[in-house]
């Protein structure tokens, strides 16, 4: 799942104090599951923004709407004969979401309200955590489980590296080693026998390095 | 409501954004609580609220937690005096415009 943090409330001040009206836009997928932009935080910051701007005596309408999702054309249609009464609209959706509210509504300036982080799990109530780089090649057959491209600080292939240290990484006392944890994992699984095959360099066009990507399924095209 | 673990920040939000200029929520001792831990929820939530009232030039004292039981008659007269007091200190809620209540926050 996608996981995202709010932008600090000034930063969202100094993007929309200039207009009239302005549509605060949740998104009900990832981003209301890390807590970031579903529908109660949509509440909260229209409620904030509204209280900031009374406060200063600027008159800014902020109207709320929360869409099932933000990446995908029809839910963004919902919102089609609301959109013309706003100067802007604040998207809380995750980076794909407010460009593709962009993309739709090309004649109104979108602004983000949080910063999309990582694609990651949920370790507890209030607590994400990364696993996944989406480097389009996954490696995860040979690593135990464990990706050493989203949990190696320095995305290794083969590790672990010198700055690893009683299991954490010389990055922060507080991230485990990537390549401990898949040391540990091997150990259990009765595979150490992987660390005398080194992993192939790995071809990094399929990451971001390939440029912009895109999946085509043709069975499933209209 | 019957535990304080049902206070979402927007609750206290709302109170504020309608004209309230002080709200104080009062959930029952910590350690007490009927289920485990709905008292320590609302206390962390009161905090995010002070944090987010600052963030937004508000003042955080106009909103608080206080820990009292039922038959803690007394001590809530107290702290309902002692929360008057201290939002008497900071003056109106400057949301409210001219000491009228606002009839509906959208």
């Amino acid at each position: 799942m996608i996981m995202a943090k709010p932008k600090p409330i000034q930063e969202i001040i100094n993007v929309i104090k200039g207009f009239d009206k302005v549509l605060l836009a949740g998104c009900n997928g990832c981003v209301a599951v890390c807590e970031a932009g579903g529908l109660k935080e949509v509440e909260i910051l229209a409620s904030a923004l509204r209280m900031y701007f009374a406060n200063q005596n600027q008159t800014i309408q902020i109207d709320e709407v929360s869409l099932t999702r933000q990446c995908d054309k029809e839910y963004l249609a919902e919102i089609k004969e609301m959109v013309p009464n706003y100067g802007a609209i604040l998207s809380i959706a995750c980076g794909a979401g407010v460009q593709f509210m962009a993309e739709m509504y090309s004649e109104k300036p979108v602004f983000p309200g949080v910063n999309t982080n990582f694609i990651g799990v949920t370790l507890e109530k209030g607590v994400w955590s990364e696993r996944c780089a989406a480097c389009g090649e996954c490696i995860l057959a040979s690593t135990g489980g464990i990706c050493p491209v989203a949990r190696c600080s320095k995305r290794m292939l083969n590790g672990p590296c010198g700055g690893s240290s009683n299991g954490k990484c010389e990055v922060s006392k507080e991230t485990d080693c990537g390549w401990h944890l898949i040391y540990e994992r091997l150990k259990t699984l009765g595979q150490l026998q992987r660390f005398s095959v080194p992993n192939d360099p790995k071809d990094w066009t399929t990451s971001r390095d390939g440029g912009p990507r895109k999946i085509i399924k043709e069975v499933s095209q209209a | 409501m019957p535990c304080t673990g049902r206070v979402a920040i927007i609750h206290l939000m709302k109170a504020l954004e309608k004209g309230a200029d002080g709200v104080f929520v009062a959930g029952c001792l910590e350690g007490d609580c009927h289920y485990q831990a709905g008292n320590l929820r609302a206390r962390k939530r009161v905090a995010y609220v002070q944090e987010l009232l600052k963030s937004i030039g508000m003042e955080p004292e106009r909103v608080a937690m206080y820990n009292l039981s039922a038959g803690q008659g007394p001590r809530f007269a107290e702290i309902c005096r002692e929360m008057t007091e201290r939002v008497r200190q900071l003056g109106p809620n400057p949301t409210r415009k001219n000491g009228e209540r606002k009839e509906k926050a959208a």
